[in-house]
């Protein structure tokens, strides 16, 4: 790409780098200022004097003589056991993401290998399944939970999920396996496997990259869920974010902003972690399948 | 693939969407016709030798409580809650037209009626937001793609951060900031020399904090799908159009556009449908006195645990779901005809 020929005149690429640049502060600043200013006090990050008080912790050097404080952090982990959640959160996302996985890809195969008419149907109807907003079917189904007396239980929560995840999920593992080419499994059928055998050792080695991504967006739905987590689970079983928005109850009557700041870091940091790994598959996964489609 | 086979394949998928999609919505469609129970009153009379008799109503807790646990549902109501004050209000609408105010003040009074004001706000929310976010994620694909290779992971991670991490998260964060006390609202303050500007404190304000979030959110998924089908454009097409001497500004048009245009369809249909549904950012901002959506209705209603709740969340929810249907029938519609086409 570097020829003469592909070369930008002069003020297109600064313009072009100028854009960049000002969408990378926009993206990226606030969550660069939450988690410098979670290290601070209260004083400090909601400053009436001057943003800098922020910057240079004037206050937290007041109050706890250093300029850098965990007593945010203290507070959520410790005192408000949002440690609880944190498990809670891994349990339910981890298991999400398995089982949508595991559903989906056999779905999504079995639909991109048939040339019956019916396959249509299944992925239109899926696709306004995808269309309900959480919060409608979630009133859908208190009422019957209670009578059955399975409310409030992780188990529940995780198969709630991974069933608003399948229409997504089905999407795009079928738009990933629909460009796998045929012969690949069908040399494996003529060679004698069941459809199963061709599925395990011709088509999952191959399936990764689709995987991986379809992977990230079922992580993402397990793991940043609200409607869903927030209705559906007691106080103890809660996951991150309805802890969190529980939090902000009682901000107002205690006034422990620092607390949720912290936690707000403590739950946005294992994203980060997750797509500075994963930002190359995801792009590769999306190019493969999904954009193909 | 015969039936058989598919079946087995599937069958798991399918029934998780039917027990866990399928039946709620009937399941809500139902309690949506049903209304709590009224209290049981029971009628006694103490007579007093000389005072005579005096007539007493009292609730009777036990019988109100085993009718209430023989028939979770309520008694049957028909469309009742569909019609009152807090859903569809007819006879409150019927009211305002029949006072023949002038064209505002209709609108006015109109919008001053719960449902329609989420309506209102959750319609304008996805109807703005889906085509701002896209155009600004195509505008931020394309000026990515030009990016030296060296530096694109890190700014394609960077970019991918609005969109990864939890909007209740990415909504505080905001809210946060632009707080009175956080950096952007007392830089605002500055620069307006307005100590008293806000950004909660007027509805316009709130409306437009809450669509710039929304942009803000949605752009990135908008830029990772354009970017990502930015790589599958052809490059003899590029090059033959190079050749016939199309300036760039045409070669986005007549090239890249049409090759993304497939995703853009994609694109919109997931963003309407996720924006339909905006829920956090309400939550997040503190936002319900000047904007709530449908969903921050059902959410609210659901959380008054109360069975009389139950009923109003499962008709806003009917609503919703009309509605839903109604915005996306035309983008489905041609999804599913190019997906005929290449079947």
């Amino acid at each position: 790409m570097s020829s003469v020929a592909h070369r930008r005149p002069l003020s297109l690429a600064i313009m072009s780098t100028a854009f960049v640049l000002l969408w990378l502060v926009l993206a990226a600043f606030p969550y660069i200022w939450t988690v410098w200013g979670s290290f601070k006090v209260e004083a400090d990050f909601f400053s009436r004097e001057t943003w800098q008080n922020a910057l240079f912790g004037v206050k937290t050097v007041q109050q706890t003589g250093v300029p850098f404080t965990g007593g945010g952090y203290y507070g959520a982990w410790v005192e408000s056991q949002f440690w609880r959640s944190v498990i809670n959160t891994a349990i339910v996302a981890l298991c999400v993401t398995t089982i949508s996985l595991t559903l989906g890809t056999l779905g999504g195969y079995a639909l991109s290998r048939t040339v019956h008419r019916y396959k249509f149907w299944i992925l239109i109807v899926a696709l306004v399944f995808r269309a309900m907003p959480d919060i409608t079917l979630v009133s859908g189904y208190l009422l019957p939970f209670f009578q059955l007396n399975i409310w409030g239980y992780l188990p529940t929560t995780i198969i709630v999920l991974v069933a608003l995840n399948q229409p997504f999920t089905l999407w795009m593992l079928y738009s990933f396996f629909v460009n796998i080419p045929k012969e690949l499994d069908e040399s494996a059928l003529v060679d004698g496997c069941s459809r199963f055998q061709a599925f395990r050792l011709a088509v999952m080695p191959v399936m990764w990259p689709g995987v991986i991504t379809t992977g990230l967006f079922s992580f993402l739905l397990g793991y940043n869920d609200f409607a869903v987590t927030s209705m559906l689970l007691t106080q103890e079983n809660q996951t991150m974010i309805p802890k969190i928005s529980s939090f902000l109850f009682k901000i107002q009557s205690e006034g422990h902003v620092m607390y949720a700041v912290a936690a707000v870091v403590s739950a946005t940091a294992p994203l980060f972690i997750l797509i500075m790994f994963f930002q190359r598959q995801l792009v590769a996964g999306l190019t493969a399948g999904a954009v193909k489609g | 693939m015969p039936h058989r086979t598919f079946l087995a394949f599937i069958l798991p998928s399918i029934l998780a969407m039917l027990l866990f999609i399928a039946t709620p919505i009937v399941s809500f469609a139902v309690q949506s016709l049903y209304i709590e129970h009224d209290k049981i009153l029971v009628v006694s009379e103490t007579c007093q030798p000389l005072g005579g008799c005096v007539k007493e109503t009292r609730v009777d807790s036990e019988a109100t409580a085993k009718l209430r646990h023989d028939h979770p549902l309520g008694k049957f109501n028909g469309f009742g809650i569909y019609q009152d004050h807090n859903h569809l209000a007819f006879a409150d609408i019927g009211n305002i037209f029949a006072g023949n105010f002038g064209f505002y003040e209709t609108v006015a009074r109109i919008y001053d009626l719960p449902f329609y004001r989420a309506l209102v706000f959750t319609l304008t929310y996805a109807l703005t937001v889906t085509p701002l976010a896209m155009c600004l994620g195509f505008v931020i694909a394309l000026a990515v793609n030009a990016v030296p290779k060296l530096l694109k992971g890190p700014v394609i991670f960077f970019s991918l951060l609005p969109m990864v991490v939890t909007p209740l998260i990415g909504s505080l964060v905001v809210y946060w900031m632009i707080n009175a006390d956080g950096i952007l609202g007392a830089a605002l303050q500055h620069i307006t020399h307005n100590p008293n500007l806000s950004l909660k404190a007027s509805p316009t304000m709130t409306w437009i904090t809450l669509i710039c979030y929304g942009v803000w959110i949605n752009a990135p998924f908008s830029f990772i799908v354009f970017y990502s089908g930015l790589q599958t454009v052809p490059s003899d097409t590029m090059e033959s159009a190079m050749i016939d001497g199309a300036s760039r500004l045409q070669r986005v048009r007549f090239v890249v556009l049409p090759t993304l245009m497939p995703l853009a369809v994609f694109v919109t249909l997931v963003q309407l449908m996720d924006n339909f549904r905006v829920l956090e950012p309400i939550i997040g901002f503190n936002a319900a006195a000047n904007a709530t959506s449908l969903s921050y209705s059902i959410y609210t209603a659901l959380n008054n645990q109360s069975a009389q709740m139950f009923s109003s969340a499962a008709a806003t929810s009917v609503l919703t779901i009309t509605g839903v249907i109604i915005l996306l029938t035309p983008v489905l519609i041609k999804t599913a005809r190019e997906f005929g086409f290449r079947t």
